[in-house]
Formats: C-alpha cells, structure tokens, sequence
C-alpha cells in the first residue's frame, strides 16, 4: 500500500517537473490568444472600435473587456470568425458602432493641399509622402481607409473615395441559379 | 509507336466540329473599325504609347509590355486612332477595360519589318523578338511565349505541340494544321532550338485524319525529331496537363511548372505565330478563329486582333433565333457581354447560341452523392465535396480538398444529374480565397507598417532625448578652472539661458510625444 | 446569364430512380409467382403513404413539391422498405414504417441528398423493433402452406386481419429459411439435417433463391447501365462468400454454406439495391470497398450469433454511421500529388 502510494507521488513528481520544464522551455512569447485576435482584425488601424488600433483592441478582447462586434471595417465576417476562434455566439454590430462602408482609399486634392503635415502625423500606416510646405500624396496601395488623415487636414483636401469594382479586383459571385427550392418557396406562399 | 498513357475521367460530348471544317480557312474582310484592348494576355496590361489622332501602320507596337509578366498589343492594320477608352471586352466579369479604337485606312500599310535567321541569333536576342511582336499561347491560356521559350533554369527534354483541340465546335487548330502545317513545323523547330530540346511531340486527337495526315507530312520534312502522336478523342484531352500526361506519362499538379519536370508545351497556332515573328518580324495581329453554333454556315476565318465579332459572325449569317454569343467552347468559354466585343488572342472561336442550341440548365437538385463528377474530374477531385464545402464557404477545407487543381473543365457539371453549376461554385470560391488572400497580405502590411511607425515614433522620442543629453555634455568644457575669469562669468550666463531653454524644450517633447499616443 | 459549361448530359436524378426501380421488376415479379400477389398491395400501400408524406414534409419545409415527388426518391424508398418486411403484415405497419422513414429518416436529416441513414432501413428497424411478431408472418412459398390465400383473402387480411373460416394463421404463414436455420440449430440439429426440410431450395429458402435471382439480374443490369459502380456489390458479396465459407470448411455441421447465405434473406437485395443507395454509402471508391466489406461482415455477425432473422438492415445501418469517417479516411491522391494525400500544408486561409 505504502508502496503504491509512494510510486505514485514520484510518477507525479517527475510528470510535473516535465509538465514544468516544458513549460519554460516552450513558452511561447507574448500571448498566443492576443496575436491570434490581431490576425482577424482587419488592420485598418482606425480606432472605431473606439481602441487607439487594432492591436488594443485584440488585447482588450483577449482580457475579456471588449465584445467582439466592435470593428466596422471587419465587417460581420470578422465578427463570426472571433466568435469560431473564442467559442463564443455571434453578435451583430451594437447600435454604438458605426456601420460597415465600402471599402475606400483617401485621396489628396493636389491644387489644395498647403503642405502642412498634419495628415502625416495622423497617419497610422505612413502611406503619405510629402514635406512641410510641399504636396502631400496619398500611396493607393498603402491606405488602409482608416479616415484618420481626414479631420486633421486644415483646407479639407482629403476625400475618401470608394473602391470601384474593375476588372482587376472583379470577382466571381456566390452562384445564383433556377434552385429548384427558391423557386417554389415563392409558389408556395 | 510510343506508348500512350491515360488520365482519369474526361467525358465524350457531341462534336460539332464537322459543320465548321466543310470549307477551307477565310481572310476575313477589312472591319470597319478595330477595337484592340490592352490587356489580352495574362499578366500587367500593356501601356498604351499612342495618342488619339495618331496615324499607325500595320504593325506598329501601340501597347508597350509593363514589367516582366506583358506583352506587347500592336495595330492590326494601318489607320487612325479614333480613341482610348474603356471598351466591352471579353470577360467573365462583363467589365470594361482601356481599349484603342482603330478606324483602317483601307492601305493595309506595314510597317517596315524584318526576320532573322534562327539559328544565328542568340537566345536572349530571340526572346526579345517575340516579346516585341507581342507573341502569346494561342491556345487560350495567352502566357507571353518569350516566358515560355526561357530554357535558362530548367533542362527541357521534350516540347509538345498541342494539337488535339479537344473542346466541341472548336476547328480553328484542325484548319490551321490541314492547311499551314508546314509553317508549324517551321515554328516548333524554332521552339526547339531555343528550347534546346531533345524531341519534339505533337498531340493530335483521332478524330482530325486529315490534319494528322498533313502533319505527319510536314514533320517528316524536318530535320529535327518530331513525331506525330495519335491520341484518342476525349475532353478534356486536349488541356495541356492532359496531354503531357498522354503523351509522356508525367503529372503536372497545380502550381508546379511543368518545366520542372522538363516538359513545356505550346499550341499548334502559336508554333505558326513563333515562326512568323521570327521569321518575318511579324507580330500577331491576327489569328484563326471558328465561327460555328446557330449560323447558316460555319467556318474558319483568319481574322485581324480587335475585329468586332458581329462583323465577323455576319459572314456566317446568325439564324433568326440567336440569342447571344459564346468566346470559346461550350465547356469552357464565355458568354460575351455584347455584340462589338472585340476578337482578342485568346479568341479561338465564337459560337452563336440560342434557346435551341443551348437550353439553359432544368432546375438543380440537391446533390445526391452518386460520384458521377468523381468518375470523370481529370483532376482526380472530389467534385461533389469541393461543391458542398464552396456552398457553405469553407474555403479552407475546399483548399485542403485541393481546389486549385481544378482546372475548370466543366465535365463534372456536364455530367451532373442534378444540373447543379458546379464549376460555378468552384470559380467563386477559388475567387474569394484569392481576394481573402490579398487582404491578408495587405492587413499584414497595414500592421507592420503600424508597428513600425509606432517604433519609429519611441525611437525619435529616445533620440530626441538622448540628444538633448549628449548636448548638456559638451556644453561642459573639460576644465573650468584654466579659463579667465571673465570667460567663467560669461559661461555662467551661457549655461543659465541654456539651462532655461532646456527646460522649456524638455516640456515640449513631453508635450509633443504624448500627443499621437492618444 | 448562365455560364459555362453550356452543355449537359441528358440525365436526371428521377431518370436514375426510375431505372433502379425498374430493375427491381424482375424480382418483384419472381416475388408474386412465388409468394402470391400480396406483395403487391404492399409496395402500392407503401409508395402512397411515401408520396403523401414527401408532400406533406415538403410543404411544411417550405420546399418546391413537384420537382422532388417526381424524382422517384420517394418510391425508391417505399419498395425497398415494402420488399423487406413480410407481405402479410397488417396495412398500418406499412405506412407507420414507410411514413418514418419519409418523415425522420428523410427530411429531418435535410431531404433528398442529405440524409446520413439509408431512410428504408431506418423504417425496416424501427418495425422490427416495435413490432417483432408482426414481422415474422412471412408468406408461406407456393406450395409449402396448408392453405393457400386467395388475394382477396390476402387483402382480407392485410386490412382487417381476418383470415377465412378455420384457417390458422400458422397455416398460412411460416418462419423465413434463415430464421428456420436458426431455431433449428437451437434444437442441436446440424445444418445438412436442416437444409433437407421442403421450405429450403437449391441454395437458399425454396421461392426466396428465385428472387433473389431476379434481384440479381436488376442488379447487372444496374451495373451495365452505369447506375451503380462494381465496387459495392462485389465487395458485400465477396466478403459474405468469404467469411461464410471460413467458417462452413470448419464447421460445416453447424455454418450454413456461402451461397445459402447469399440466397436468402435481402443478401442480394442489399448488395445491388440497399447497401448502393449513393446518399448513403462513401463517394471514394476505397470508402466504398470498406463499406461494403464491413456491412457483409455485420451481416454474417448478425445473422449467425444475433438475435435478429436478418442482419442487411442492421448492418446496412451501422455501417451508415461509419461513412463520413471512411469518406475522410480514403480521399484519393489527386492528379499530379499521387505523393501526398489533402493538402494541409498550402492551405491560405483557415477555415
Ligand atoms: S475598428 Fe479599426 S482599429 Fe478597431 S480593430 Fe477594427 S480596424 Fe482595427
Ligand atoms: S492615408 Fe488617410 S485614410 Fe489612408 S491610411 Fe493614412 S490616415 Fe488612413
Ligand atoms: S454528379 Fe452531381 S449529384 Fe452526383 S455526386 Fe457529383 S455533384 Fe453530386
Ligand atoms: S471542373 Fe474541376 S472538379 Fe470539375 S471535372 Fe473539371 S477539374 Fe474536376
């Protein structure tokens, strides 16, 4: 009996030295969940979840202090895919979050602008060029549509213009097509 | 005879090719105007170097290729440019896309030009020459051929020319090779050469006696080893995955060059195009198309790039009931947004269609598991689950399902008893799964350049700060005590102000650092 | 706007059905030569309350009605569940087993395509569960009864379970061959000693073997039409042959004969007809191949050491569970990556 009990407690003990061990040697850096959250964030980077970024706001959701449909720019996909990675039910937008928009690009009226810098400094991803005194260009590619660069600009030179559909970013549709069950659901009632 | 190897599935559907082959191939008619789009190859589009006003002549480049993935787009005859502007093209979206407008003089005036002999030019050099005369796969696929022809980094055994033109209604191949097998067999020697390969096969399906018969012909005349290879009818023999499998037993898998496994294949027109680029410094402006479907007559027509296709179906005669108007195959091709949508590179033939023809599709049933898209996918897919896991937009389990080696071919929904569109479904998903994947690397970029910034801000805060130290140190001369004294009262007062200017400074970048946190 | 491919093969999903049915005929047919015509008002019972309730369950789900009664699922259904429990039984078992197998089996799971069990089989268990007794008075073989009904004495019964003046019940009907095998090797006597009693025939019970030919000849033709693949009904019969014959070499005394166990009970009418239903059974052809193989195995299990007359259904039942699984478990290398099996390590984007 006093056998039995003593093989346990050393089994225990060396299990828990390398439960223990592992856990230092293969202790992932950071916190996984956080960086998990980040990656479903869209990066827009533009504080409507009322977070100053995406990053806080992952990490808000990760300590539990933040629902998960507070980023417009996710739109209800991202809001689904939180609620698959967190376990937890789908929650439409509140009514204090802005609706999603299309996505857009800001653009810099080049005969107005004065140079001032100001929609640089309020640029969460850089994707304005330019120097005091001299025309500011907004990089297309670069934008993420955050509208940050918008309020700031003195002589309202930034407008946010939407992404049309060309042949470039065109693409397929969800299949529509004479589904037998649409059809008579419409005959039905 | 060598052997021949078989793939999986492919199915037998009606031919129609016989309609179109009754009569040789027709120089259609000047059109009364060309539209030539931009981008007709896969790949940046070209630039346009024309201006409106402009007056070109027949092969004058008018799209300069951008970047290293273009081609070159060039005028088909000589006229005057009447506009640049989006046009109607040829594209599943229905979308416009940047097109020239070409009103023909009527001189059919060239522009000069000249050929080299092959074999004493370099490789490089005739790579160059093909990317200069805008030469593409005509097959459909339209990747630049000087690409294609780069033999730098793989050892290529074998070059196959593909001729089996699998797809119903389609005889533009069949045509060409009956009728100008001789310049193909020219052009696959001069792929050959560049390509410094060891043989040379061309596929031909079974059911083109005659254009195998001229083919074997011209072959023989060759100096090279080129052999002709009967192979059996059936779609989708003729894609080019399919037919490096026949021919010699090797499985390309998406995403892998078939270079790789030292195999490149190129279609029968683009061998004819190669040798005329290179031969006569011709670019491509003009190709074999068929048009076929619900006309009076079908035929092959050698038409010029940029001719609207309502001019060309109106030498065929449209019957009354046509109710639109299909780029390619039944299998595969499109249905075209309008009737001026210009002939491009990749337009192999236009078939007229109508309620007859083509009876849209009875209602689709639930998808009841028989396997009978299983039995024939050449791609060796599950076509019912990549179906089932579009439908419910689980995009990664269709990726593990390999969807992107469906090629497309249709033949599971060919077969469908359910009538359900399954290719349709695989074509949205492959669709959203690209775009999920540009959004991902355009996030990526968006937080890196976050982080960065938010770095770079800490980092100039630090600098500014360390700066502002480094100063305060050498503002200390190192020996007070072996100065004047009137020099120590003056640099008692210097630090004094100094000290004060600190201190305001120090408030600033207090100041000035808080403010974008927030 | 319709997109390619323009063109389709003529084939629909009721042509399919239709042609299993009417590669059941045959069979059906030998059925009423041997058995008499009560069959018949069976499946027609049967195919009524299948229609019937498919509309109502369509209705309630708000489902287009006509396209999916006309496509012949329903009927399929409503004879394989009528072929496989005893003519005789009174009308309401019929329709309370044709009417669950329709309504829980069928449309509960999603309807037509979606439903994991074989819907016949799941109408055959639960009679079989509630109503033992009832489904053991099979029909005595022409021939072999005391007395023999007329159809209207058949029809007599079946909806009013009145049989005519002193006529028992035991004397119309009779325990089905393996079911006769069974308590008979109870009773310590050996299968030789058993198989000479009248009710047996050549290879399996006297009249059921020749059905059971008749289902076999729909059954090529069903592989010669294309509508089923060999991969099924070959692997179910192979196996059956080949665990019955290990265990008849060793025992012959106790273990029927291989083809004794392919000519009775629904052997033959599962390999070609149950066990191939497409919802059902795995797409991949390895899946299919296990499938078949443990169902044959489960059969055997069932029929020689269970307590059940036969063991198709059960088997065909529990083998529906294991599908998705052996579906996962057999997905075939695709073209070009014969070197690797799903592709889990190109995947972009998490599901
Ligand atoms: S709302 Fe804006 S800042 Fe907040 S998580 Fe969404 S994209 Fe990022
Ligand atoms: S340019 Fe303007 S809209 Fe675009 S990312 Fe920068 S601040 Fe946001
Ligand atoms: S052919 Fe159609 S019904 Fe049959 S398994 Fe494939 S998708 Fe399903
Ligand atoms: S379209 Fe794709 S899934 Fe369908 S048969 Fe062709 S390769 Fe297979």
């Amino acid at each position: 009996m006093l056998n039995a009990l003593l093989a346990m407690a050393a089994i225990a003990i060396v299990l828990g030295a390398v439960l223990g061990f592992a856990a230092i040697k293969f202790r992932t850096e950071g916190n996984p969940l956080v960086d998990k959250i980040d990656a479903i964030l869209p990066q827009t980077q533009c504080g409507q979840c009322s977070y100053p970024g995406c990053k806080p706001y992952a990490t808000a959701i990760a300590a539990g202090d933040a629902d998960i449909n507070r980023c417009p720019p996710g739109g209800e996909e991202g809001i689904q895919k939180l609620a698959d990675l967190l376990g937890v039910e789908f929650k439409p937008f509140g009514g204090d979050t802005a609706a999603p928009k299309a996505k857009s690009v800001a653009f810099i009226e080049e005969n107005t602008c004065i140079g001032c810098t100001l929609c640089i400094q309020a640029c969460p991803v850089d994707a304005i060029s330019g120097a005091a005194k001299q025309m500011h260009t907004i990089i297309a590619a670069e934008c993420t549509g955050c509208e940050l660069c918008v309020a700031p600009c003195p002589v309202d030179c930034i407008d946010m213009l939407v992404i049309e559909e060309k042949i470039t970013n065109w693409k397929w549709k969800y299949p529509v097509y004479a589904l037998a069950p649409v059809e008579a659901a419409g005959v039905a009632q | 005879m060598s052997k021949l190897y078989h793939f999986h599935g492919g199915i037998h559907p009606p031919s129609n090719k016989t309609q179109s082959t009754q009569r040789p191939i027709a120089c259609a008619p000047l059109p009364s105007k060309l539209v030539i789009p931009f981008h007709q190859h896969v790949g940046n589009r070209a630039k346009p170097i024309v201006q409106i006003g402009d007056h070109v002549l027949k092969g004058q480049k008018i799209g300069q290729s951008e970047g290293q993935l273009s081609s070159a787009v060039h005028a088909s005859t000589s006229g005057t440019v009447t506009a640049i502007d989006m046009q109607l093209v040829a594209h599943h979206s229905g979308l416009p896309d940047l097109c020239v407008t070409l009103i023909p003089d009527g001189k059919d005036e060239w522009i000069t030009h000249n050929g080299v002999d092959y074999q004493q030019t370099s490789h490089s050099e005739l790579r160059h020459l093909l990317r200069k005369a805008g030469v593409v796969g005509l097959g459909g696929a339209v990747f630049p051929s000087d690409l294609k022809t780069d033999a730098r980094h793989q050892k290529i055994t074998t070059l196959i020319l593909n001729g089996a033109e699998c797809e119903p209604y389609i005889s533009c191949d069949d045509m060409l090779m009956r009728e100008r097998a001789l310049e193909i067999i020219r052009g696959a020697e001069i792929m050959r050469f560049m390509l410094d390969a060891a043989e040379v096969l061309i596929g031909i399906e079974d059911n083109k006696p005659e254009a195998i018969r001229a083919m074997q012909l011209a072959a023989a005349s060759s100096g090279d080893k080129m052999k002709v290879i009967v192979v059996p009818t059936i779609y989708p023999g003729g894609g080019a995955k399919q037919l490096m499998r026949v021919l010699t037993g090797i499985e390309v898998a998406a995403g892998v060059r078939s270079t790789e496994k030292g195999v490149q294949c190129f279609n029968v027109a683009t061998a004819l195009t190669i040798y005329r680029a290179i031969q006569f410094g011709e670019p491509l402006l003009s190709r074999i198309v068929t048009v076929a479907g619900n006309v009076r007559q079908a035929q092959n027509f050698e038409a010029l790039i940029g001719t609207p296709i309502d001019e060309l179906v109106a030498l065929c005669e449209a019957l009354a009931d046509t109710n639109g108007y299909i780029m390619g195959g039944p299998m595969m091709g499109m249905p075209l947004p309008g009737v001026h949508v210009p002939v491009v590179k990749a337009t192999n033939c236009i078939i007229a269609s109508s309620k007859k023809l083509f009876p849209p599709p009875p209602p689709a049933m639930p998808c009841i598991r028989c396997t009978r898209c299983v039995d024939v996918c050449p791609a060796e897919l599950q076509p019912q689950d990549l179906f089932w896991f579009a439908q419910s937009k689980e995009f990664g389990r269709a990726q593990e399902f390999n969807l992107f080696d469906c090629i497309e071919c249709g033949a599971c929904s060919y077969v469908c008893p359910s009538h359900i569109p399954l290719v349709q479904f695989y074509r949205f998903a492959k669709s959203e799964i690209r775009v999920r994947e540009h959004d991902k690397q355009l996030a990526d970029q968006a937080r890196e350049r976050h982080e960065y910034r938010e770095h770079r801000i800490e980092r100039e805060k630090l600098e500014r700060a360390e700066r502002l130290a480094a100063k305060e140190k050498s503002a200390q001369p190192a020996v007070i005590e072996s100065l004047t004294p009137q020099q120590q009262v003056e640099l008692a007062t210097l630090e004094a102000s100094r000290a004060h200017i600190r201190e305001l400074a120090k408030s600033e970048v207090e100041h000035t650092v808080e403010s974008p946190g927030n | 706007m319709f997109f390619s491919p323009f063109i389709s093969k003529p084939d629909s999903v009721a042509q399919i059905m239709l042609k299993v049915l009417l590669a059941m005929l045959p069979g059906i047919a030998l059925y009423v030569w041997y058995f008499g015509p009560a069959i018949l008002v069976s499946i027609t019972l049967a195919s009524i309350t299948a229609l019937g309730t498919e509309a109502l369950m369509l209705k309630l789900r708000h489902r287009p009605i006509m396209p999916f009664l006309k496509d012949n699922s329903a009927l399929l259904t409503a004879w394989l569940l009528a072929l496989s429990i005893p003519p005789l039984a009174p009308w309401w078992m019929i329709v309370v087993g044709t009417a669950f197998a329709i309504a829980i089996a069928k449309h509960l799971y999603g309807g037509l395509g979606n439903n994991l069990f074989n819907p016949a089989m799941v109408g055959y268990a639960v009679l079989i569960i509630s109503f033992p007794m009832q489904m053991t008075q099979w029909i005595a073989p022409h021939g072999l009864g005391q007395v023999e009904l007329g159809f209207f004495d058949q029809l007599e019964y079946i909806f009013f379970s009145r049989l005519p003046n002193s006529v028992s019940l035991d004397a119309v009907t009779m325990a089905t061959p393996l079911d006769t095998l069974k308590t008979h090797l109870h009773l310590d006597q050996s299968v030789p000693q058993i198989l000479g009693m009248p009710i047996f025939g050549q290879l399996g019970g006297h009249g059921s073997e020749m059905v059971a030919w008749g289902f076999l000849f729909g059954g090529l033709y069903l592989l010669a039409a294309r509508i089923i693949s060999w991969h099924i009904p070959v692997a179910y019969l192979v196996t059956l042959f080949f665990i019955a014959a290990i265990f008849h070499l060793a025992d012959p005394h106790h273990y029927a004969a291989p083809l004794f166990h392919w000519y009775s009970g629904a052997a033959i009418l599962g390999a070609f007809f149950i066990l191939t239903d497409p919802v059902s059974s795995p797409t991949t052809n390895k899946g299919k191949l296990i499938y078949a193989a443990g169902a044959a195995l489960l059969t055997y299990l069932i029929r020689v050491f269970g307590g059940f007359p036969d063991g198709v259904a059960f088997a065909t039942l529990l083998m529906n569970i294991c599908v998705p699984l052996i579906v996962l478990y057999t997905q075939p290398k695709v073209f070009g990556k014969k070197d690797q099996g799903l592709d889990k390590k190109n995947k972009v984007v998490k599901p």
